[in-house]
């Protein structure tokens, strides 16, 4: 007797789940449906605290905002930042200032935690939120943040 | 023939299988050597090493910031937990006291990754029993969770938000409208999870009875989590030992006695509601205050040992720090909730079958890089 009432609670039990499901496939409500990232590749904004890769901004006239302190590559903990900094004299005062020569920050290592962000007391990197970043090569993911030429913002001091 | 004379006549021997390092049910590299009579479970030894990253010894390397980090790579489900676990031991260290802010912000978080990690252990589940259904409707609801921790941590699973002392930055200002949101919306989809998984009767005759765990057992092996309290072992850190804002917020501490497979899934069902009235309670009225208490750029803690308990969505993580002093500790280990449950496994997979040894490891909820770090 046991046997038939298994069949009818094994066919209740699965009309149950079915009408769940059924009940989204008749009214495919909005929400139903998850994001359809290629095709709305246009469309697509991330959130403005997205971590997508570490950059340096440059204003209209090459000019950054590092100092070479070297806060970040000491808060690093694996040694994503590297910088290849200078003394240069500076021409008003006579006195050796610190100067970034390069800025080299390595994406394929980079986990993501922030601290470097956190560590920078003149907010000279930030965060960029673009995330396509599969490169056939790997050493393209070693980039040079600060660009060619450019030079620190007047008035910045760490 | 009798049963009887077929065996005389018909020799048996057992014999290994591997299952996984790659088996989709072990969610991960875990190896189990399986020693098997037929169908029947003989012997379960498992095999750990696969994704050991040595994270313990990461830790003896990095300063007391950086090691919150790498605790997002342990149990990934629940990162944020794992992080106020490493903040408040070294708080702990340092003596602050972080502001009812944090506290509060802290808890919310917290409930939220639990909700998150309950969504995909559930959908996880009904794939491993062969309801792949069950897998879709998690993801979608676990999606906007995810947008909460995006939008307010730049992260959705390894977040990060937690440095000593504080948070990073304070909370995104949509972030209360969003978790409302989510809450209101939720609240209509844990029927249909009851719907369509639960109330199901091929899934009674599949996890009823199916790897029983008695309480005995489970306090004996350091069984924590819902997996304990399926038991009925009252574990809860979160009750027992409160810490953030625990103590402010009423909650049941869920607790079944079957011990078995079914309990173990109700435990958990039965914590997304108590997460949601956590959360509840506690959204309206973030307190104002700061949002990270001033620490010193290189922490130091005081020479001594250091131990915080935590409540993650697999049971109780320890973190215990031994300091001599410098920027660096001593010694860092973790009492993860994995290892510890995963110890149990062979003393109640004895003569079950294959497939009941997949549906206990899915209640069991195993995140393989937690057991193994």
């Amino acid at each position: 007797m046991s046997y038939f009432s298994d069949i009818y609670k094994g066919i209740k039990t699965l009309l149950t789940g079915m009408s769940v499901t059924g009940g989204y496939f008749i009214h495919a409500r909005k929400g139903a449906l998850t994001q359809e990232y290629p095709d709305n590749r246009e469309t697509l904004k991330m959130f403005d605290r997205f971590r997508g890769e570490v950059v340096m901004p440059h204003t209209a006239d090459n000019r950054h905002r590092c100092t070479g302190c070297q806060s970040c590559e000491i808060a690093c903990p694996n040694g994503s930042i590297e910088i290849i900094w200078d003394r240069a004299v500076d021409p008003e005062t006579g006195k050796k200032k610190k100067k970034i020569d390069k800025h080299i920050y390595h994406l394929s290592m980079c986990t993501m935690c922030g601290l470097c962000i956190e560590a920078c007391p003149t907010d000279a990197i930030v965060w960029a939120q673009n995330f396509e970043n599969s490169v056939y090569d790997r050493s393209k993911l070693t980039k040079i943040l600060n660009q060619p030429g450019s030079s620190v913002l007047d008035g910045i001091e760490d | 023939m009798t049963d009887q004379q077929l065996k005389n006549k018909i020799k048996t021997e057992e014999y290994f299988i591997n299952m996984g390092p790659q088996h989709p049910a072990a969610h991960g590299v875990l190896r189990l050597i399986l020693t098997i009579d037929g169908e029947i479970i003989k012997n379960v030894e498992p095999d750990l090493g696969y994704i050991h990253r040595s994270i313990e010894k990461m830790c003896e390397r990095d300063s007391y910031q950086q090691i919150v980090h790498l605790t997002d790579r342990m149990d990934y489900l629940s990162s944020h937990i794992n992080n106020v676990a490493v903040c408040l031991a070294v708080e702990k260290g340092l003596e602050i006291e972080v502001s009812d802010r944090v506290k509060v912000i802290r808890t919310i978080i917290d409930e939220l990754t639990r909700i998150a990690s309950h969504c995909l252990w559930w959908g996880v589940m009904g794939m491993d029993l062969g309801a792949l259904t069950s897998y879709f409707y998690a993801f979608r609801d676990r999606e906007m969770i995810n947008d909460i921790f995006e939008e307010t941590c730049g992260a959705r699973l390894t977040m990060n938000y937690n440095v000593p002392g504080g948070l990073m930055f304070d909370i995104h200002p949509n972030f209360v409208k969003r978790t409302k949101d989510f809450i209101a919306e939720f609240k209509t989809k844990i029927p249909e999870y009851n719907l369509l998984l639960t109330d199901n009767v091929i899934f009674h005759k599949r996890t009823k009875g199916v790897g029983i765990l008695t309480r005995e057992d489970a306090i004996s092996f350091g069984v924590s989590g819902p997996t304990a309290r399926g038991s009925g072992f009252s574990s809860d850190v979160r009750k027992h030992h409160p810490y953030n804002a625990y103590d402010r917020v009423d909650f049941k501490e869920i607790l079944f006695t079957e011990g078995d497979t079914f309990a173990r899934y109700q435990v958990r069902m039965m914590e997304l509601w108590e997460s949601i009235s956590i959360i509840e309670q506690l959204i309206d009225n973030i307190p104002e205050g700061e949002t990270k208490a001033a620490t010193k750029a290189v922490i130091k803690l005081p020479k001594g040992e250091f131990y915080q308990r935590v409540e993650t969505a697999r049971g109780e993580l320890g973190v215990y720090i031994n300091s001599t002093g410098n920027k660096n500790p001593y010694r860092v280990k973790f009492r993860s909730p994995g290892f510890s449950n995963l110890s149990v496994l062979n003393h109640i997979s004895k003569d079950v079958k294959i497939a009941d040894l997949v549906a206990t490891m899915a209640s069991f909820d195993f995140v393989i890089p937690d057991i193994d770090r």
